[in-house]
């Protein structure tokens, strides 16, 4: 309970932080710019050069910052059948869509390779920098990666013998340019959606014993006008983060 | 093999699609013997529920012999040859709700629960046949059907009982009966059902089941009240009367039944000005459902009474009275069905002769015919009630 409050407390803390200082430099680099433009004088420029420096940092200074993707979700299964599972990180391809693979290569490290758009490929190696056997995991990409990841799973008895609770943290930092560019597409609009899938497919696997779906099941003919529209965007029209009227504009739809 | 699609809006087609595959390891693959259309199927041909797409296989109440099983399933549970009927709801059987019991409620079984959540919080069970919403799984008006989590749901029929007597046992007798159960009858009790659709039919019949000892049924479809007459109902046509809640108090001596239920649902019709406002915002899609029969169950019950709603809604509703159902202490249940919770019961029920549900069925056309069927019976044609089509029969288009 500590550590999940600890979780979500140092998201939402850092978060603030994060954005105060931002809004802080924004109005208050663009007021002194406006001051300054407004004297019309050598130092009113200089104010104002100033002013445009600081209102432009602050604006910046939040894209470089990757958030950490977080939640949670209660299986119906012991801490040490979830601890079990998730210890052996060769299982995670199995539901976390974005990995091609990962391979163990001892002593708590381990390969990974994630799949982004057009098929690039990113690998980085990790290794697990703290574990608290049927409680909790964090790892950690090795210094030199190309990208900076960093993980924390936690695993609690639910109330009421429901099962276990699984609460998992991974942030992303990818390096700047193309590549960094690549890997925000991987992670979607909304990381945090793809992780909350992640882990349903999870729950689902450790349940059922298998991912539900019904890609490749047969259909009747498809229409043109959908196929082009999910050639173009794959996430439609019913995959990925819906808005109720989004749902409701299908409503009487003659695709 | 054929498949019966939906392809837009009022439009319905037979068409040829492959064959389907195992996906998963607990699938299995039956060859369907009868499959029945449902009045919710009807909601999506009139296009009022969301999440369709052209080229959807419909169909959810149907049964078979498995052909084929997927690697993860026991075969004591379930093998190839097994007669089995295909509940509509799909169920994992390991979830905390599957455990519970609230099987239309598996949290495993919808690959696009999140669409849903995004409209209910969180998402139902996946279904056979219907819309992305709820899954997208290819439904049953077809030659075959793959079944996930085939060690869960269908279930296994002895030879010798025809497909009409336990077809039904695929979705609307569970539903009939699970809607009666809804009402918390006590013996000795009134139940008012609006809809004597195939569902409302079998829930008069469940009610007497469960020791109600009136059932007022209402409809305005007059051979819908001939057969609910036939179950023991009295009946109401709703065209022929000016005022229903007085009608009904009048009829329990100004009590009111003790529970009521709304068998009808989103598409619902109804009088006056109230019912005109409630048809133009839907089709502005102001309001995605008519909720009329809703809102006179709730007038009409007594006060501490019961409220069941078997009837199928998919969005939001205006002007329910929420005043009257607080204020006279109402209860109210509802849900997808939990369908593996009744099918096994159903059957014993139906092996022991207390009832023979094929009495409901009025149509057995081959699939062919679907499209005609759709048509005949959302516009209540021909005395239509319910349709069981036969997806192996030579259905020659000429033929109808």
């Amino acid at each position: 309970m500590n550590q999940t409050s600890r979780i979500h407390g140092r998201h939402r803390g850092n978060g603030n932080a994060q954005g105060i200082q931002r809004w802080g430099s924004l109005i208050g680099g663009s007021a002194l710019a406006i001051y300054g433009l407004t004297r019309r004088s050598p130092v009113g420029l200089a104010l104002a050069t100033l002013g445009g420096v600081v209102a432009i940092s602050g604006a910046k200074a939040n894209a470089l910052e990757e958030p950490a993707t977080q939640s949670s979700v209660l299986i119906n299964g012991s801490p040490e059948e979830a601890y079990r599972f998730w210890h052996d990180f060769e299982h995670f391809p199995l539901f976390m869509n974005h990995l091609e693979s990962v391979t163990v290569t001892g002593q708590g490290r381990s390969r990974w390779v994630a799949v982004g758009p057009l098929g690039t490929k990113f690998r980085w190696d990790a290794e697990i920098v703290n574990e608290q056997t049927n409680q909790s995991i964090a790892w950690r990409s090795l210094p030199g990666s190309e990208i900076e990841v960093d993980g924390y799973v936690q695993f609690e008895p639910a109330p009421g013998n429901r099962g276990t609770l699984i609460s998992a943290r991974i942030r992303y930092r990818p390096p700047a340019g193309a590549l960094g560019h690549a890997v925000a597409k991987m992670l979607g609009k909304d990381p945090n959606f793809l992780m909350r899938q992640d882990l349903r497919r999870l729950k689902a696997l450790m349940e059922a014993g298998e991912i539900p779906t019904t890609d490749g099941q047969t259909h009747g003919p498809r229409s043109v006008t959908a196929a082009a529209a999910r050639f173009v965007d794959p996430d439609r029209p019913f995959k990925g983060d819906v808005e109720v009227a989004e749902v409701f504009s299908q409503l009487r739809r003659v695709s | 093999m054929k498949a019966v699609c939906w392809m837009g809006v009022d439009k319905i087609s037979v068409e040829t699609v492959p064959d389907p595959k195992i996906l998963n390891p607990r699938d299995a693959i039956v060859r369907i013997t009868s499959t029945c259309i449902c009045g919710s199927d009807l909601h999506l041909y009139n296009g009022f529920v969301p999440t369709m797409e052209q080229g959807d296989i419909l169909g959810h109440e149907f049964m078979g012999e498995v052909v084929e099983v997927g690697p993860g399933i026991n075969r004591d549970k379930l093998k190839v040859g097994d007669r089995v009927v295909v509940p509509f709801t799909i169920a994992c059987g390991n979830c905390f709700f599957c455990k519970s019991q609230l099987w239309s409620c598996c949290d495993n079984s919808n690959p696009n629960y999140w669409i849903a959540e995004e409209i209910m919080g969180y998402s139902p069970s996946g279904l056979f046949g219907y819309t992305h919403m709820l899954g997208g799984y290819s439904g049953g008006q077809a030659q075959y059907a793959r079944v996930p989590f085939a060690d869960v749901g269908p279930l296994k029929i002895p030879a010798g009982i025809p497909d009409e007597k336990v077809v039904f046992l695929s979705d609307i007798f569970p539903t009939g009966y699970m809607a009666a159960e809804n009402c918390d009858i006590e013996p000795g009790d009134t139940v008012a059902i609006w809809g004597c659709g195939p569902v409302g039919q079998f829930a008069i019949r469940s009610c007497f089941m469960l020791g109600a000892e009136r059932v007022i049924a209402i409809d305005r479809i007059p051979e819908r009240l001939q057969m609910a007459k036939e179950g023991g109902a009295e009946t109401i046509n709703f065209d022929e009367v000016d005022d229903l809640i007085q009608l009904l108090k009048d009829m329990t001596g100004n009590i009111g039944p003790d529970s009521c239920m709304d068998a009808v649902g989103m598409e619902a019709f109804g009088h006056g000005i109230g019912y005109m406002m409630d048809r133009t915002k839907q089709m502005l899609r102001i309001e995605t459902d008519r909720p009329i029969a809703l809102r006179e169950a709730i007038q009409a019950c007594r006060k501490g009474g019961t409220v069941s709603v078997p009837g199928v809604y998919g969005g939001f509703i205006d002007k329910v009275p929420m005043g009257a159902f607080m204020n006279k202490g109402l209860a109210m249940k509802t849900g997808q069905t939990h369908m593996m919770r009744y099918m096994k019961p159903l059957l014993d029920r139906v092996e022991r002769g207390d009832i023979d549900p094929s009495f409901v069925a009025t149509h057995r056309p081959p699939i062919d015919l679907a499209p005609e069927m759709y048509k005949m019976f959302r516009d209540k044609q021909d005395q239509c009630i319910k349709v069981v089509m036969d997806p192996w029969a030579n259905g020659a288009r000429a033929a109808a």
